[in-house]
């Protein structure tokens, strides 16, 4: 465990902690062009964002709902498009019994409007050019779609940071961005660097699958992601236990606490 | 700039005084950070202030609780749009810590065990504010949620509640921590809605 000194924090972290946004976050009116099923449970959201400053691969937002009565509800969701551009792409996952989601989820229209606040978070973020040591992305469910940003921007940046992503995922039905991991995996770009994809099913492989199926081990995880001598960045992403069995393997498999940088959704319906 | 949104009613909660704007009410306790868990052991925690001079104020896990542990029922709002209200926890004043400490300096800086810092003026750790918290819910307070000790500074959104809290440096200005500098607001009142800069 890195024992944190009481540092002037200026110097006390590594200098990537010490990014500062380069977007100020601000609202925004964003217009619904496309709803499609994502997953079973999810749909991706394309909106058009006219005053988007672009954002940071792993950035969030938070998307505010006013009903007529002036009654208003808010909740943050990663962002699973990067860059300058002003379309705005999000995967939203239905929570059951929650009170945004299944609105997004079932009864939003293109042309709808939106309000947006963001971009936001400037750590759980991943820059090209910034830092040649290899990255290892680490998903559990619908905690891919910032990891999906990064390994997107990677490709679309033709970036030479040897990625990979272990994604745990219950079923190929919930296989968030399905077609264009499989496109990101497959294709080498001109550097030959391409994204390293390792699913790991929890309750049912593909057919042609000879993975077992189960929960993702200490095991797995060690033979299927970047180890620890080679210092990569890991970013992982998912549930709160998830999140907190991962990051511990990862710390007992010599990684360092200070390379790993996590994000844990779950809470607010 | 709000308009409404089409098709939207919302779950029709009661409007709730306790909520700040913006906030929904949780049951649960979500957990949020930036990195991996630490791990830290009450026999080898330690707290520190440090005063402008560079002396150190140091208490050990047992004499941090000589102090004074007391019961405090408190509303936290955390800036991810969740408040949990009337929770129960322990911990010491704040204010007993600094009982001893001569300082001129206006603002902290908290830093805890795994390198995190966050900045928070003095007036909002003194006079009854804020507590080093050691239990919540009736239970020791976990790792994951910043035992064995956290700062509890309720009245702010909860990232100042320092988990793993190690140590408090006093600073003659406002300097944004870690939270504030990957964006979030440099002081994070939750009824002015100070969520991000």
């Amino acid at each position: 465990m890195t024992q944190g000194a009481l540092t002037d924090p200026a110097t006390g972290g590594a200098e990537a902690r010490l990014a500062r946004p380069q977007r100020r976050a601000a609202w925004h009116v964003a217009r619904v062009t496309e709803v499609r099923p994502e997953t079973a449970s999810a749909v991706r959201l394309v909106l058009d964002v006219p005053t988007w400053p672009g954002n940071d691969a792993g950035a969030h937002l938070d998307v505010r709902l006013t009903a007529p009565d002036g009654y208003q509800a808010t909740r943050s969701y990663s962002v699973a498009s990067a860059g300058d551009g002003t379309q705005v792409v999000l995967a939203v996952d239905e929570v059951p019994d929650g009170e945004v989601s299944p609105f997004l989820v079932h009864d939003l229209r293109p042309g709808d409007q939106l309000e947006l606040h963001g971009p936001l978070g400037a750590f759980f973020v991943w820059r090209p050019g910034r830092d040649t040591r290899p990255v290892q992305l680490i998903a559990g469910g619908s905690g891919v779609v910032p990891l999906y940003a990064m390994a997107s921007l990677h490709g679309a940046a033709s970036d030479p940071t040897a990625f990979r992503l272990l994604y745990s995922v219950r079923t190929p039905q919930d296989v968030f961005f399905a077609d264009e991991l499989a496109s990101l995996s497959g294709a080498a770009t001109h550097d030959g660097s391409t994204l390293g994809l390792d699913l790991v099913w929890t309750r049912r492989a593909p057919d042609s699958s000879p993975d077992a199926v189960g929960r993702l081990t200490r095991q797995t995880l060690a033979a299927r992601t970047i180890p620890a001598a080679d210092r990569p960045l890991v970013y992982v992403c998912g549930p709160t236990g998830f999140v907190e069995a991962i990051a511990g393997w990862l710390q007992e498999a010599g990684h360092d606490a200070a390379d790993i940088r996590t994000e844990r959704f779950g809470g607010t319906p | 700039m709000s308009f409404i949104t089409r098709g939207f009613s919302g779950h029709r909660r009661e409007p709730d005084p306790q909520l700040p704007p913006g906030q929904t009410l949780v049951h649960d306790w979500p957990v949020l950070s930036a990195g991996p868990t630490p791990r830290v052991d009450t026999a080898t925690w330690e707290l520190v202030i440090r005063d402008e001079t560079g002396a150190d104020h140091r208490w050990d896990w047992d004499g941090l609780l000589a102090l004074g542990v007391e019961d405090v029922t408190v509303d936290i709002h955390c800036v991810t749009h969740w408040s949990k209200l009337g929770m129960e926890w322990r911990g010491v004043s704040v204010d007993k810590l600094f009982e001893d400490v001569e300082s001129e300096h206006e603002f902290v800086m908290a830093h805890s065990y795994g390198g995190d810092t966050t900045n928070v003026p003095l007036e909002d750790l003194l006079d009854g504010k804020a507590w080093i918290a050691v239990e919540a819910d009736g239970e020791p307070l976990t790792p994951e949620h910043g035992g064995p000790a956290r700062l509890l500074v309720p009245h702010l959104y909860f990232w100042k509640s320092a988990k793993w809290v190690r140590g408090l440096v006093m600073m003659p200005d406002d300097e944004p921590g870690f939270w504030e500098q990957n964006g979030y607001h440099l002081h994070g009142d939750p009824w002015r809605e100070e969520r991000y800069w």
